[in-house]
């Protein structure tokens, strides 16, 4: 059989951290009560103007350079028509003609294996960020033949990122998707919390036969994670092969992942086949940003964002974090992969360093082996870890010191971990873990044993 | 003409030195609004709410502390304008009983000087028309339909034809507003102007209209028909209060960001203004089809008034003018298929009963909501929008545009301050005349001369020159430099006072106003 290439294109939905809305001055909350974070603009009362949020702008600034993306100078703002009852003015402010930002790059990491053991770094380009406005909310109550709709979100201020369709499977999109969402919690220009709706992916996916053309392609939509975002394509990908190798055909429509199911079912038809009539919006100017160059002398420094400004301001990015690391302790680039992707976890392994004796890259096997695995064991955060940092630098320095074996260490560990206040000295002192150190004592012992096992060192001896 | 009297009333000092109270003003025009209801002019009348400001009004002159020129003057507002508490429908089933949460920013503004809002004026549906006939409150009726003036004039063709039948139109959109000025029910009132709503009926009713320059007075509460075109009008007896009222209104409003940042300073007419030293151009253009011969007299008058006066009066020419009514067809339409796309029922405003599905809940609502008129500009404004139109239709039209907008940017800067054209083809024509022909035929025919300036955010303003041969007001328009209207109303301020403009002769003015108005010749207040 002929060999498939699947080809997957991932547009991304970020809703970008600020106080207020995108253009209008209500709050940005999750889960306030329905209806009660609406201005008269987001809820499109005639006569209604939208006003531009700098800290949107500066966002998504920030994101487009984080990106290695060109930002536009002039950006423009446009109008999206379709009716939908969580969209109050019949339609959604968006940039469609001129982005922000244009032409950049994500590079994320792969494991070759399942082991951490060997990774390899790979890039997806992305093709423009825009601002635009989020839609409210609509639910559908069918037993009443109703529909519910929250406007509280409706004007929230959203970036979306498009990548070009340069991924071929779902480990490769979430593991962009995963690096993006550091970029953007780093950034603090989104806080990217999937199950929040922070961060939102549809997904296109193709498949062709090598040398021919792309296929038609289906965008898969309702992906609440990114372990489902990985399900969701794969399923996708294997679902339209199969069509086809049976000599179906693939419909370029919209489907849902059904994560219970775990497969992409059609979605009801929304909106069929839409011409959203964009129109520039003329309640807005164009967008000028400024950099050092082209600041006039004279602007107002508050009226004006500055790229260059933001550019010298911007924190390391994950991957300068990462190399830093590495760098710092001596530790391996998958290590550093490990720390970051926990939140909390790299401050937490770098206060152990600092209060313990052991070497980093031997602190590392306990930070990721033992105590991420309690973490995840127990479904906690770094920091609602019931073993803090002091505690397990104390703890590794008795082990350093070899005054414990280090399966002593782990049972101590145990114990701290039910959070009951003891001190690891107290609990080694408590359950006799320390180490014997005295060859004499040590000698008594064993001839202890010796003396209580008599036939059968009789038999060890003899054979 | 008339015997003119020199001497003018102010009715800002009055108040001051305590002729006359604001509460007494606040109910002479409310009986005048009462007693000449038969115009339509008002659509809601806020009578409770006016006679408490006009109160207020009275308390800060009786402390000696007014709060400037506009304190206690009773003012009118069109209804495409937001009022917090009082109903604000657009003429519309869509927005009929629908109580607006907060004042546009003009509103409010004029209101913060002490003003006092009469009522809420009626319009075109949405501001769609140049008669004020198509809104589901009827049409206005020009009061210059009942003045001696016009019944010396009109011969009635049978018995049974009366003056209820034979009234004239206001033109529109802003016809309401016009009206109510020109009747002496208020001493301002605000239109709006997207392709000559405010001065075309200004021209018909013999009230002066202005339209500011693009982005300088602030959008924000104004229910948009263009959002790219629209501007807040000014309508007044006299070009001095329309300075006086600009002055209260201008200035950048972070609520709209089409306003721009530099700051406006108020100005003053000179007293005794000078046009010798200025250029005034005559668009040739102008002279269009269907311009009525005695219009056509009076703009070459004008042109020789200014000549004897020292200015130097050329002919110009603005080559794309013929294009821009079908220009402004598609953008307009454009942008209402956009704006009215919030109109759904479903947050304010008509909701229908029909339930069945969200998609048929909408469609019914829309259907019963606006008239035809606006319907049709919706289903002609989102075929224009279609992807596969957009580039031959919506490109195009702003391309046509942006050469209209040259035009005028040409003859400015070749040296000519001042455009000076007619502002219609011809005076008002009755009603039954008038709806004869449809709305989009009618507003093709009627913005020809105001809509250019619409389309260059030009400032424009109409001032009333002359009575017809039937004794309708006729007026001629000026059209400036950007953000020059100063300059623009001091040449407006200098024709007013050589043409001086009869007073309207009404039955129930002079009734309900001796004392302010009985030696006036244009009521003003500044």
């Amino acid at each position: 059989l002929a060999p498939w290439v699947p080809v997957v294109g991932l547009e991304i939905h970020a809703q970008i951290s600020s106080n207020s809305k995108l253009f209008s001055g209500s709050q940005v909350q999750f889960a306030a009560p329905p209806n009660s974070l609406v201005s008269f603009f987001d809820a499109s009362l005639p006569g209604t103007l939208p006003v531009l949020n700098r800290r949107c702008v500066e966002a998504a600034v920030m994101t487009g350079l984080a990106l290695n993306c060109s930002i536009n100078k002039k950006s423009l703002f446009d109008r999206k028509h379709y009716f939908y009852a969580d969209l109050p003015a019949g339609y959604q402010i968006t940039q469609q003609r001129v982005p922000i930002a244009v032409n950049g790059s994500l590079s994320y990491s792969l494991c070759i294996d399942n082991k951490m053991s060997q990774m390899v770094t790979k890039t997806v380009r992305i093709k423009q960020i825009q601002l635009e406005q989020d839609s409210g909310k609509s639910l559908h109550d069918d037993r009443r033949s109703q529909t519910l709709v929250d406007l509280n979100r409706a004007g929230v201020g959203l970036m979306e990122v498009v990548m070009e369709p340069d991924l071929c499977c779902g480990e490769e999109a979430a593991a962009a998707v995963r690096e993006l969402q550091l970029i953007l919690q780093t950034l603090g220009s989104s806080q990217a919390v999937m199950a929040e709706g922070q961060l939102r992916v549809d997904a296109n996916v193709s498949v062709h036969h090598p040398g021919e053309p792309y296929g038609v392609r289906t965008e898969v939509k309702n992906i609440n994670s990114i372990r489902f975002l990985a399900k969701a394509v794969d399923y996708e990908i294997q679902r339209q092969i199969e069509e086809l190798e049976n000599g179906g055909t693939i419909l370029n429509e919209t489907r849902a992942f059904d994560s219970k199911l775990g497969c992409t079912v059609p979605m009801r038809d929304k909106e069929g086949k839409q011409d959203y009539r964009f129109m520039p919006e003329p309640n807005l100017p164009p967008l000028i940003l400024y950099d050092a160059k082209s600041l006039p002398a004279n602007m107002n420094h508050q009226q004006v964002v500055n790229i260059d400004w933001i550019h010298e301001r911007l924190p390391d990015l994950p991957s300068v974090k990462r190399a830093k690391l590495v760098e710092q302790y001596g530790i391996l680039p998958e290590h550093s992969f490990a720390l970051l992707n926990e939140d909390g976890l790299t401050e937490f392994f770098e206060n152990v360093v600092k209060q313990t004796q052991m070497k980093p890259k031997k602190v590392i096997g306990w930070i990721l082996n033992v105590l991420l695995s309690y973490l995840k064991q127990h479904s906690l955060t770094v920091k609602e870890s019931p073993v803090s940092s002091f505690m397990m630098a104390d703890l590794l320095n008795l082990l350093e010191r070899k005054e414990i074996s280090s399966t002593a260490a782990k049972q101590v560990l145990a114990e701290l971990w039910k959070g009951e206040g003891k001190t690891p000295l107290e609990i080694v002192k408590e359950k006799k873990l320390e180490l014997i150190q005295d060859q004499k004592e040590l000698e008594q012992i064993c001839q202890a044993v010796i003396d209580g096992q008599e036939n059968e060192v009789i038999m060890m001896v003899l054979g | 003409g008339l015997c003119q009297p020199v001497w003018r009333f102010q009715v800002s000092s009055a108040l001051k030195e305590g002729h006359v109270t604001p509460t007494e003003l606040c109910q002479r025009c409310l009986a005048l609004i009462k007693s000449t209801r038969f115009l339509n002019a008002y659509i809601t009348v806020a009578e409770e709410t006016a006679l408490k400001q006009a109160e207020e009004s009275e308390k800060r002159y009786k402390r000696g502390q007014p709060l400037g020129v506009l304190d206690g003057i009773p003012i009118a507002v069109k209804d495409n304008f937001n009022t917090a508490g009082i109903e604000t429908t657009c003429a519309s089933n869509m927005l009929k009983g629908y109580i607006s949460p907060y004042n546009a920013t003009v509103v409010q503004k004029l209101l913060d000087q002490g003003a006092v809002l009469l009522g809420k004026t009626n319009l075109d549906e949405f501001a769609m028309g140049s008669g004020s006939t198509d809104g589901v409150f009827g049409p206005v009726r020009n009061p210059w339909s009942y003045s001696r003036q016009y019944k010396e004039k009109s011969v009635p063709k049978s018995h049974s034809e009366d003056e209820e039948s034979n009234w004239v139109i206001t033109g529109g959109s802003s016809g309401g507003s016009a009206a109510a000025v020109s009747s002496f029910t208020c001493f301002a009132a605000l239109g709006s102007d997207t392709g000559g709503s405010t001065r075309n009926p200004a021209a018909h009713c013999g009230v002066v209209g202005l339209k500011p320059t693009y982005g300088l007075i602030s959008r924000h509460g104004l229910i948009p028909l263009v959002n790219s075109m629209d501007v807040p009008g000014i309508l007044t007896r006299c070009v001095d209060d329309a300075a006086v009222v600009l002055g209260s209104l201008a200035g950048h409003d972070p609520k709209d960001s089409t306003t721009i940042q530099d700051n406006f300073k108020p100005f003053e007419l000179p007293s005794l203004p000078d046009v010798s030293k200025l250029s005034i151009g005559i668009p040739k253009e102008y002279h269009a089809p269907g311009l009525s011969s005695e219009i056509l007299a009076l703009w070459s008058k004008a042109a020789d008034l200014f000549k004897n006066a020292g200015a130097k009066v050329i002919e110009v020419s603005l080559p794309h003018t013929r294009y821009s009514i079908v220009c402004y067809h598609v953008l307009c339409t454009a942008e209402v298929a956009s704006n009215m796309a919030r109109f759904d029922g479903l947050e304010y405003g008509h909701r229908s009963d029909m339930n069945k599905s969200t998609e048929s809940m909408y469609a019914a609502t829309r259907r019963e909501g606006f008239n035809d008129v606006v319907r049709g500009r919706i289903l002609s404004g989102n075929y224009f929008l279609l992807k596969q139109n957009y580039e031959n239709y919506f490109i195009k039209a702003q391309k046509v545009r942006r050469l209209i907008a040259n035009d005028f940017l040409k003859v400015f800067g070749s040296g000519v301050d001042i455009l000076l054209t007619p502002t219609t083809l011809s005076d008002a024509v009755p009603y039954r005349e008038f709806i004869k022909e449809d709305n989009r035929t009618r507003s093709a025919q009627d913005d020809i001369l105001t809509q250019a300036a619409n389309m260059a955010g030009l400032p424009a303003i109409n001032v009333p020159t002359a009575l017809s041969e039937r004794g309708l007001p006729v007026g001629l328009q000026f059209i400036g430099r950007s953000f020059q209207e100063k300059q623009l109303l001091t040449v407006a301020k200098w024709f007013e006072k050589q043409v001086k403009f009869p007073m309207i002769q009404l039955e129930e003015v002079k009734r309900h106003n001796h004392g302010i108005f009985q030696h006036q010749k244009s009521a003003s207040f500044s």
